[in-house]
Order: C-alpha cells, then sequence, then structure tokens
C-alpha cells in the first residue's frame, strides 16, 4: 500500500473512532450495520467478484452466524464476544461442505442452486422439528451487551450502542486486514484466474478444486461472522428477516459497491444500508424499486461499480495533473 | 386410496401449473442458454392486471384473454429493451438484471396494489366436471394446462414461424443464412413464455391467493421441473412438471408434512444438478475452450 | 453490369486484419472458384460477402450496395451461402431444413414443387426426409446443405468447400448437379475450394487468393493449364 493509501485510512480511521461521539445512538446503531454489512459483502465479494462462482444465496450463510450467536447466548449462556469465532468456524465448515457439491455446478447452475437455497431458507429454520433450538417462527431475543467495566471506569462514556459500534470495528479491521493479505498475494491471483480462464488454470497446476471450495468456505465464514454481528447489534433473529431478498441484498451491495474490490464492500454497505431508509418515506415497495433500477443501471453504465468509478476518476484527475 | 388419488389428481393440477411455467422457463433457455429468474415475478404481474380488469367488470374471460396479449407484449418489450443490450455480457451480468426484473416488478407490485393478499375468482363453475377427488377450479387448471401445452406444440410443430423459432434457437448463424431475423424469433420466445407465465399465474391465484410474493415457490418448484425433465427439452420439462407437481403433494401429505415443501424442490434442484444434470431428456454437454 | 462485384474489400475479425484489399467481379450465369491454401482468406470472403464479418471497402450484387446490410437482408436478396462445415440444423428433420431455406418466399404452391426437384436431385434425401438431419452422413449433409440452398432460388450461391471430407466419387456427383443447375437454372455460383483440380474442372473463371490478396485471376481452363499454378496449387 502507498503513502496516499496509507494516509486515506488514517483518516478514515480517525473519523470512524470520532463518529460515535458525534451524533446520535440511532445513527451509531446504524453505522455498526455499515460495518456489519461491509464484513457480509467482502465475504461475498471473495467468492463472487474474485473468484467468480454466483451466490444467491448467501443469506443463509449469514443467517446461520446469526443462528449460532443467539443459540449460544440465549440457550447457552456464551458471552457475545465468544459467539463470533464460533459462528466463523461453524460458517467455514458448511460453507466448506456446500462448496463441495456445487464444483460441479457452473455460472448460471450454481446461480440456481444457490437462488433455491435462499428461497427454501425461511422454511427450513421455522421447521417445527428444530423449534426447540431456533424458536421457531417466533425467533429468539437477545440482550445487548454493556461496555466492560475496565473502559467506562475509566471514565469514557460509552454506552451499550457506542460499545457495540468499537467492538464490530475492530472485528471488521481484523477481518478487512485478513482479506486484504489473502487477496493480493497468491491466493487471490488464483482465485482470479480460476475466474477468467478455469481450463487454462487448472492446465497451469492450480488445484482448482481446493481453492473454489476454500473460497466458499472462506466467503461463508466472513458472512456468518457479519451475522453473528448483526444478531447481536439487532438483539434479534427471526425466520422470515432471512429470506431470498437478504441474499439479494447482498448482490445488490457487491454490485453497487463494485465487484473484486475491497473498498467497494464498504460502499456497498453504506448504500444498503441507508438507500432504504431514505426510500422508505415514499413507500415501503420504493426502496426495492430502487435497488432493481440501480442494479440495471449498474450493469449497462458501471459495471465495476462505484470502486471502480472511483478508480477512473481518480485516474483521469492523475492524467489532467500530467497533462495541464 | 381415495386420499392418495385426491393427492395425484391434486397434484396434477398443480403439476400442470409446474409444466407449464416449467416450459416458460425452457424455451427461454433454449434459445439464449439463460434461466430467466424472473419469470415468476412477470407472471404475477401480469396476473394483478388481470385481477384490475376483472374488479373494473370486465368478463373473466375478455380479461383472460387481454391479459395474455399484454403478457406476450411485454415479454418482447423486456427482451428487445432490457435484456439484448447484455446478451453476450458474463453470466453474472445477465442474472443481475434478471433479478433485477424480479426486485422491480415485485416491488412495483406491492407499490401499486399494496401487499394485502387479495382473491383472484376463477371461471370454473361448481359443476364442472365435477368429482369426489378434486375441485372444479383444479380440473380446469389441467384442462387449460392441456390445451395450452397442445397449442404449442402443434405451433412448434406444423407451423413455419415455429420452425423457424426452433431453428433460431439451436443455430442462429445457420438461421440468419435462410434470412430468418434471429433478434425477433428471440424476442417471440420471451413474448410466449410471458404469455404462458401469465396464464399459469391465472390458474394457481384461485388456489393461493393474489400476493405479490405468490410465485416465489411456484418458481422454484418450475425451475426443479425443468431441472428434472431436463433444461433444454420441452417435452421433459411438461414431464418433469407433472411429476415433481404429484411428487410434492404425496410426500407433503404422506412423508414430511406441509412445512418443508419448499425444501423438498430445494433437494431436487441440487439433487438434479449433482447427479445428472442433464435431467431425464436433455442433452449432456461438452464445453470446448 | 457483373453479378457480384468487390472492390477494395478489407475484412478483420476483431483486431486480426485478414482481408487485405480484394477487387473480384462475377458475371451472372458463370461458375466462379476461389482457390486457396488453409487461412488464406477464402471462407472470410464468403463471410464478407454475406455480413457475418466487419468489413470495409465496397460489394455490390446486381448494381446495388450490400457492404453493411444484415446477413438475414442479404439473403433476400436472392444470395444463398452455403457453409463452411454445411451448417445443418443437426435436430431439425431433413425436411425441416429444406422448408427453412425456402422461409423468406411466399409462393407456397413454388415451395412444394421445388421441394419435388431437390428429392429428384438427390434421392437419398428422399429416403430421409423424417431423420434427424445430423444422424446422416457427411455426403448427405453435403447434399442437404446444398439444397437447403437452391430451395431459396438464389440468384448467386455461395458454396464455402463443398467437397470437404466427402469421397471423390460423391464429389464428382455434386458437381456435376452443381453444373446441372447452374445450366439448367441459371443460378450463379462463386465456389470456394482447396481442391482446386475438381473446382477448375467445374469453374469458368477462377481466382486465386494468398494472405487475404488476390495473386492470380483468369478463366478456369487458362489456369488449370498454367505450369506454376499446377506445380503450386495442383501439386503435379
Amino acid at each position: 500500500m502507498n503513502r496516499r493509501q496509507l494516509i486515506v485510512l488514517a483518516v478514515l480511521l480517525l473519523a470512524a473512532c470520532a463518529l460515535p461521539f458525534l451524533v446520535s445512538n440511532y445513527r451509531v446503531f446504524q453505522f455498526t450495520l455499515v460495518m456489519v454489512y461491509s464484513i457480509a459483502l467482502l465475504g461475498l465479494n471473495i467468492l463472487t467478484g474474485y473468484n467468480g462462482q454466483i451466490s444467491l444465496g448467501h443469506g443463509a450463510f449469514y443467517a446461520i452466524g446469526a443462528y449460532c450467536a443467539a443459540i449460544l447466548m440465549d440457550k447457552m449462556g456464551v458471552p457475545y464476544w465468544a459467539t463470533i469465532p464460533v459462528a466463523g468456524a461453524v460458517c467455514l465448515v458448511a460453507g466448506f461442505l456446500f462448496g463441495l457439491p456445487a464444483l460441479r455446478l457452473e455460472g448460471l447452475y450454481l446461480a440456481l442452486a444457490t437462488f433455491a437455497l435462499g428461497v427454501a431458507l425461511p422454511q427450513l429454520l421455522k421447521y417445527h422439528h428444530f423449534e426447540k433450538w431456533t424458536g421457531g417462527v417466533q425467533g429468539i431475543v437477545i440482550s445487548k451487551p454493556d461496555a466492560p467495566a475496565f473502559l467506562t471506569g475509566m471514565g469514557i462514556p460509552l454506552n451499550q450502542d457506542r460499545w457495540l459500534y468499537f467492538f464490530t470495528l475492530a472485528v471488521a479491521l481484523v477481518m478487512f486486514w485478513l482479506g486484504w493479505n489473502l487477496l493480493r498475494g497468491r491466493v487471490g491471483r488464483a482465485l482470479v484466474a480460476i475466474r477468467d480462464q478455469h481450463t487454462a488454470a487448472e492446465a497451469m497446476g492450480v488445484n482448482t478444486a481446493i481453492y473454489k471450495s476454500l473460497a466458499f468456505g472462506v466467503s461463508a465464514m466472513y458472512t456468518g461472522v457479519a451475522g453473528a454481528l448483526g444478531a447481536i447489534a439487532i438483539q434479534f433473529v427471526a425466520p422470515d428477516s432471512f429470506d431470498i431478498f437478504l441474499s439479494i441484498v447482498f448482490l445488490v451491495g457487491i454490485v453497487i459497491g463494485g465487484l473484486a474490490s475491497i473498498p467497494g464492500a464498504l460502499y456497498g454497505a453504506l448504500f444498503i444500508q441507508f438507500i432504504p431508509n431514505i426510500a422508505d418515506d415514499i413507500s415501503k415497495a420504493a426502496p426495492w424499486a430502487i435497488f432493481g433500477l440501480f442494479l440495471i443501471g449498474f450493469v449497462y453504465l458501471l459495471p465495476a461499480g462505484v470502486a471502480g468509478g472511483v478508480r477512473m476518476a481518480w485516474a483521469r484527475l492523475q492524467r489532467k495533473k500530467q497533462n495541464p | 386410496m381415495d386420499a392418495f388419488l385426491h393427492q395425484v389428481l391434486a397434484g396434477l393440477a398443480t403439476g400442470g401449473i409446474y409444466a407449464s411455467l416449467a416450459l416458460a422457463l425452457v424455451m427461454i433457455y433454449q434459445a439464449t442458454h439463460l434461466v430467466n429468474f424472473s419469470q415468476g415475478a412477470l407472471a404475477m404481474f401480469c396476473t394483478y392486471i388481470a385481477w384490475s380488469m376483472i374488479n373494473a367488470g370486465l368478463p373473466y374471460w375478455v380479461a383472460f384473454f387481454l391479459t395474455v396479449a399484454f403478457a406476450f407484449v411485454l415479454g418482447v418489450v423486456i427482451e428487445r429493451v432490457v435484456i439484448r443490450p447484455v446478451e453476450n455480457s458474463s453470466v453474472l451480468s445477465v442474472v443481475v438484471v434478471f433479478i433485477a426484473l424480479l426486485v422491480i416488478f415485485t416491488s412495483v407490485t406491492g407499490w401499486i396494489y399494496t401487499y394485502t393478499i387479495k382473491t383472484f375468482p376463477s371461471p370454473f363453475p361448481k359443476e364442472f366436471l365435477a368429482n369426489k377427488f378434486i375441485s372444479p377450479h383444479e380440473m380446469g387448471a389441467i384442462c387449460v394446462t392441456l390445451v395450452v401445452l397442445s397449442l404449442l406444440y402443434a405451433f412448434f410443430r406444423f407451423t413455419p414461424l415455429g420452425l423457424a423459432m426452433r431453428a433460431a434457437a439451436q443455430n442462429p448463424e445457420s438461421s440468419r443464412l435462410v434470412g430468418i431475423r434471429v433478434g425477433w424469433m428471440l424476442a417471440l420466445g420471451w413474448g410466449l413464455a410471458s404469455a404462458i407465465g401469465a396464464i399459469a399465474g391465472m390458474m394457481v391465484a384461485p388456489i393461493v391467493f393474489l400476493d405479490p410474493n405468490m410465485m416465489g415457490g411456484i418458481l422454484l418448484y418450475a425451475f426443479a421441473a425443468a431441472l428434472v425433465g431436463g433444461v433444454d427439452s420441452p417435452g421433459g420439462a411438461v414431464f418433469g412438471g407433472f411429476l415433481v407437481g404429484v411428487l410434492e403433494n404425496v410426500l407433503g401429505a404422506f412423508v414430511i408434512g406441509n412445512e418443508l415443501k419448499l425444501a423438498v424442490a430445494l433437494v431436487l434442484i441440487i439433487g438434479v444438478l449433482v447427479v445428472r444434470p442433464s435431467g431425464f431428456f436433455g442433452k449432456v454437454h461438452v464445453t470446448r475452450v | 453490369m457483373a453479378l457480384l462485384e468487390a472492390a477494395g474489400l478489407h475484412a478483420s475479425y476483431g483486431l486480426t486484419h485478414v482481408l487485405h484489399g480484394i477487387d473480384f467481379a462475377m458475371e451472372e450465369g458463370h461458375i466462379t472458384t476461389l482457390l486457396g491454401a488453409n487461412g488464406a482468406g477464402k471462407t472470410t470472403t464468403l463471410r464478407a460477402l454475406c455480413g457475418m464479418v466487419k468489413t470495409q471497402g465496397e460489394i455490390r450484387f446486381g448494381g446495388q450496395r450490400i457492404d453493411g446490410r444484415a446477413t438475414e437482408d442479404i439473403v433476400r436478396l436472392g444470395i444463398a451461402h452455403v457453409p463452411d462445415g454445411r451448417g445443418t440444423f443437426a435436430n431439425l428433420t431433413t425436411e425441416e431444413n429444406l422448408r427453412l431455406g425456402a422461409y423468406t418466399r411466399k409462393d407456397k404452391a413454388a415451395v412444394e414443387a421445388d421441394l419435388e426437384r431437390m428429392y429428384g436431385y438427390f434421392p437419398r434425401l428422399k429416403e430421409r426426409r423424417v431423420q434427424q438431419a445430423g444422424t446422416l452422413s457427411g455426403g448427405e449433409q453435403q447434399m442437404l446443405a446444398v439444397s437447403r440452398a437452391l430451395m431459396l432460388r438464389p440468384k448467386l450461391m455461395l458454396l464455402d468447400e463443398p467437397s470437404f471430407g466427402l469421397a471423390p466419387l460423391i464429389v464428382k456427383e455434386l458437381f456435376g448437379i452443381l453444373r446441372t443447375v447452374n445450366e439448367k437454372e441459371h443460378v450463379s455460383m462463386l465456389v470456394v475450394e482447396q481442391n482446386a483440380a475438381m473446382a477448375l474442372d467445374l469453374a469458368d473463371k477462377a481466382y486465386l487468393i494468398e494472405t487475404g490478396r488476390i495473386v492470380l485471376s483468369g478463366a478456369a481452363d487458362d489456369i488449370k493449364r498454367d505450369d506454376a499454378v499446377r506445380r503450386s496449387y495442383l501439386g503435379y
């Protein structure tokens, strides 16, 4: 990362740390969700953007992570921070296991299978045999964690929302750092090679089967971690919040934000969190109509998403500087 | 035994609807190698249009045929305006456009008509082929499905336009060499698929009630049917539809209960894709680099 | 006025420039052959004439410019193309393939008569009329491709390597029928061939193309007798 990028990152970090003390609790909550979604979107982007495997069912992994956190906290009294790695591990395995049969499915067929998963998910979650654990249609309510005593004891004004914000920020930083390292190295190149020219990649000795299944697993892990964080923030999990439209929202996020782009995850998360808030005033249906129109618009006009747009604008600025 | 027969016949009734929708999916797949994820939402939207017409006082069958015509035109317009620009783009781009259509049609319907559930009338009177196993509407749905399927078969098999559409779907380059306007054949295919979808929607609405999300599960079953039958085989799609309909009802009533019906579709889809992707009647594809 | 002329015809596939300014002219009623080695640009020339490749330069058919027009429109002007690889509709029946050749025609009775005429030229096709075209042998598919083109009642027929993969006796039979059709029905033909000897026997005029440029042209008989050509292209 060059100096310019480091400076931008530092400024962003500073702003992010100052934010919770400057805005209302509700806004803090919203920005916490932005970070949650950006982790989920980074996960989906690893699979679909970098590796070319289309998933229309990632809501399922989000749900698994969310239910992991909820069940561990509500039924087994596990502290909230411990549920995150568990959710991640469970989803890593689940994603890898799903990735194995998915190896046989190309592009469209994988989209179809994951779409089916997304549509069937709420029914699976409501199944009465699991009700003892999942709470059935009513779902599970979680209590919001307090900031650790040693910090509030020092006089830092950390209410529940602010604490959760910083906790999520810390997890997000770790996840993004991990992802950045993964994607800029050999693994990232292998994933992209598999996406662009599958047979050639195999012929060059890339073990496509392992990479593709791992991509699924890692992608699911990210989304599962996001799900757990989201559940804690919202304090509630219920089957109907995890329908096909959740998976579609994630798709919207990575297309708008920018495929195969790490900052794209953040742009996309901002979009999917705040557009519904603005559009809700018009009508309950309006946000979705806007999502749909933006999707089509971006596919035609800005296929590299906002991240691509930013890159192009920056490049144009650089050229202007060199040729005054 | 009576109960079993009832489930089988009811399964054939819904199976006919799955078969129609699966056929619409296969028609588009054959011509473009794309699966139209928005087929259900389009059908649902057209069914609402029909509801508006009936509510405005139009007789059922007038509204029915006007809706079919509307659906046809809508399909043609969508293909020419929305799909054409991305036809040759990456799979992801096309999938995203289909999902966008799904989302737009669902939300626009919700916006105009609200999300409260509405009833949709059935044109089949109580005496229609009355029997002790299934309702007059279910009998009627089977009849309508069979009529539509026969008309389609006759169209493709015996008319020059049908032949041209089949040719354009199989071999666009050779089709151009005999003067077929392949782009318009594609648009026609979309129009027909959309019309079939609208008919399926109008047949199923009296059973499941009108609601913007009504076609979601049905679309899933149609996918399963198309895959089971072979995603590039129209006959297979029809066979798959009836098979899936009966399976859904019989398994739902006697084996797993009604709660997990969508899970059945999911298992079928993944099972077919993993074990035998070409389905019963489809062709095995070899990809060349 | 020539039936078909090309002036300064360039063609490219994407960034690859294949034809470098071709000029030629075909008279009505003639059979003209375009000879050349593999990769010389023969198939590209035919595809350029039908609007299937990006072109620059002029192409005139019966005095009208046809460069830049869509393939489907060029067909309606009376040009039938028997493509490289035959372009059979493999999943349709033999008869369906033939009927598709007449897709743009409106004179139904004449179409039926033409169908019978094709079966007259190629009785084996009649035997297999309801068979799936993909199951026909190579020779039969070539006959089908030629018949399909003839069903258009074209003024000009473009044939891309009709002898490819066929036994010499079948080629002789096929070329005999082409000669008959040309004489009796006044269908002009542009035949692209690698099999120079048989093509020069069939044709009236010949062009030689090498890496996208015409290097030789003249009456087929003269070229057949030319020693240099014989050694380079006919192999004896």
